[in-house]
């Protein structure tokens, strides 16, 4: 219970309860099952690459090329299904497919030739974005087949709100509560999700366990792609249309969202609790500033004040962490 | 025979072969004194930006926030000046008004530079979060004064510090090398210099040499911050205007010419002039293409495919150097 109270994502916890009374009482459609399950459908896209970059940043790395993965897998997915047909696995398949091959690619850059991962995903985010832009020319694709549209109308359960109007938890939402239990599941019961812990925590000893640093890097790196396809078919599926400019750029919002989670960029800390407050802290912000009437233009002077703010309190915890290991080694 | 070639010589080698392959393809348009102004006049920008991400790079940290900083300068100054400036003012005070917003520009530059200082040296933030958390709220900052709309129209003065010449020279090449020279100067002639090559390659010794590693950092994260405002003046100068989202592929550019200038971004190691080199050869590729009309994103792929290739050719070339020793 202590250790509960102590914790960085309690602090989380916490604020986005204060934030959510403050904007209920402005405006209480905020807290209707309505908004929330709306929310949660469509900040599927951010959390499922939330899931993926908590991954990367455990492993002690950064990518920041991941919007310009997402991109591509769901330009190539949209126009395979649209020239040639096929159904959601394909679709899904083709993307993963993708994802995975363009993530590898930054693992082996990162691996082989000791590259630092940030200037390694500087520069495939635009080698992979500015190649796209080349050969697709910049243009939008609009219409997705009729399959594809039925199936982003899935519900799980379907309520009636008293305009007679329908909503309920999306199918979009089912992925991204699926890929949270598996991405749980590799962190806590398997081999490879404790060699990912570790060897954020300290790469040597990592590999003098036995652990190959290569297959985890591998595997870290084209996860993240995974997930970042399959962000790709999520966000082809909420708006129903492909753009080739629309999410390169907001790489830093997802990094935003898990670091606000509690991951540090030294690697070795993070949990997917926090990640999933990270991104619904996001959201609630947003949402309650459309609720509050609050002017669009001022998102970014926000979202910027509260990395500030919590990325200085865990910096200051860890601090105060470091100077009480000193103190007892001298007694 | 025994090779052995500095950092220098390789790119020096480099930048002639790339001249004569840019010019070889594009033929004699490349080598008029037109083209060579208009490369004077392009390169300054960029070289002081990236001048501001090398330093902080010396210290083995980062500053994702300097294209936000150089807007929000920008925004400051073009506000000020809009503010103050009537139609029909003299030529006397309207210099004045310029000085002033420049000065009110540069101020907020300053106190970027403390902010960002203040979360790495004392809150002992990661410069990468720090930065990052900055970039975000200084943007914020320039959405909110400007609602997101551009600023244009400013006086002739402003108008020359990046459109004008000097003696026949673009003026700001000249203000570039003079931030360049004060800049070399600083890292090999004064204290401060040398703390920061030891506080990059050794955080722990430099602290047990009798250093404060918190002033240093702040210290560099001012000079940063400093820099991205001058070279926020040259941006919205050649612009006309100033936005709060101008430049931003530049931040990628200003990583690769460090890197390619051999600053490594584990911090201890780099040289002005050889970044200076590293500059006029992005120059001159990016101005080789543009004259060959390649498409602007291909361009941006060939950034990321160049800044791969000579990080690995840096890498094998260490492991070339190390195995000699050994043997």
């Amino acid at each position: 219970m202590k250790k509960f109270f102590s914790s960085y994502e309690t602090f989380v916890l916490i604020a986005i309860l204060l934030l959510g009374a403050i904007i209920t009482s402005i405006n209480p459609n905020f807290l209707t099952l309505e908004n929330i399950l709306d929310l949660l459908k469509s900040y599927s896209f951010i959390g499922i690459l939330a899931i993926g970059v908590l991954f990367v940043l455990i492993s002690g790395g950064i990518d920041i090329s991941f919007t310009a993965t997402a991109t591509v897998a769901m330009y190539a997915m949209a126009v395979i299904v649209n020239n040639y047909g096929g159904n959601m696995v394909t679709a899904f398949l083709i993307a993963s497919v993708i994802g995975i091959v363009l993530g590898m690619v930054n693992a082996i850059i990162i691996y082989y030739f000791k590259i630092h991962s940030i200037i390694t995903t500087i520069a495939t985010l635009n080698i992979y974005y500015g190649l796209l832009t080349v050969f697709s020319g910049g243009k939008w694709i609009y219409s997705m087949p009729t399959w594809f549209r039925e199936f982003a109308q899935l519900r799980v359960f379907t309520l009636a709100n008293e305009n007679g109007g329908q909503y309920g938890l999306s199918i979009i939402t089912l992925i991204w509560i699926l890929l949270l239990v598996l991405a749980w599941f590799i962190l806590k019961y398997t081999v490879i999700g404790r060699g990912i812990y570790a060897l954020g925590g300290n790469p040597v000893s990592t590999e003098r366990v036995g652990f190959s640093v290569l297959r985890l890097q591998l595997f870290v790196y084209s996860f993240m792609g995974w997930l970042a396809g399959i962000a790709g078919v999520v966000l082809t599926l909420l708006v129903q249309s492909v753009a080739p400019n629309s999410i390169v750029g907001k790489e830093l919002d997802v990094l935003a969202a898990v670091v606000l989670g509690g991951a540090s960029l030294t690697g070795g800390v993070g949990t997917l609790w926090g990640t999933i407050l990270g991104v619904i802290l996001i959201a609630t912000m947003n949402n309650g500033m459309t609720l509050m009437r609050i002017p669009a233009f001022w998102y970014d002077f926000f979202i910027g004040l509260i990395i500030i703010i919590s990325v200085s309190a865990s910096a200051y915890q860890n601090r105060k962490k470091k100077k009480k290991m000193i103190a007892i080694e001298i007694e | 025979m025994r090779l052995k070639l500095s950092n220098t010589m390789i790119l020096i080698i480099a930048l002639v072969g790339i001249i004569l392959l840019m010019g070889s393809v594009t033929g004699a348009s490349f080598f008029k004194a037109s083209n060579i102004q208009t490369m004077a006049f392009q390169m300054p920008e960029l070289g002081i930006l990236s001048l501001a991400m090398m330093v902080t790079m010396l210290t083995a940290g980062i500053n994702l926030s300097i294209i936000a900083s150089a807007n929000l300068t920008g925004i400051v100054i073009a506000l000020t000046l809009t503010y103050f400036l009537g139609p029909d003012m003299s030529t006397e005070s309207s210099v004045w008004i310029v000085l002033l917003a420049i000065a009110a520009g540069l101020l907020v530059s300053v106190v970027v530079g403390l902010l960002n200082g203040f979360l790495v040296a004392y809150m002992e933030v990661s410069p990468i979060l720090a930065t990052l958390g900055t970039m975000i709220l200084l943007k914020g900052v320039s959405i909110v004064l400007t609602k997101g709309y551009v600023i244009s129209g400013f006086p002739p003065l402003i108008r020359f510090i990046g459109n004008g010449k000097l003696l026949g020279v673009p003026f700001p090449i000249i203000l570039f090398f003079l931030c360049a020279g004060l800049m070399a100067i600083v890292l090999i002639r004064t204290p401060l210099g040398v703390s920061i090559y030891m506080l990059g390659s050794n955080e722990t010794a430099c602290h047990f040499s009798g250093i404060d590693n918190r002033k240093v950092l702040m210290k560099t994260y001012l000079i940063s911050s400093i820099l991205a405002g001058i070279a926020a003046v040259i941006m919205m100068s050649r612009f006309n205007s100033a936005k709060a989202d101008y430049g931003e592929s530049y931040l990628l550019m200003t990583v690769l010419a460090a890197v390619m200038g051999g600053t490594s971004a584990a911090g201890g190691f780099g040289k002005v002039g050889d970044l200076v080199i590293a500059l006029v050869i992005l120059q001159v590729v990016s101005n080789g293409l543009n004259l060959m009309r390649v498409n602007n994103f291909l361009t941006i792929a060939i950034w990321g495919i160049i800044l791969i290739v000579v990080m690995i050719a840096n890498y094998l070339n260490n492991q070339y150097q190390q195995n000699r020793r050994t043997v």
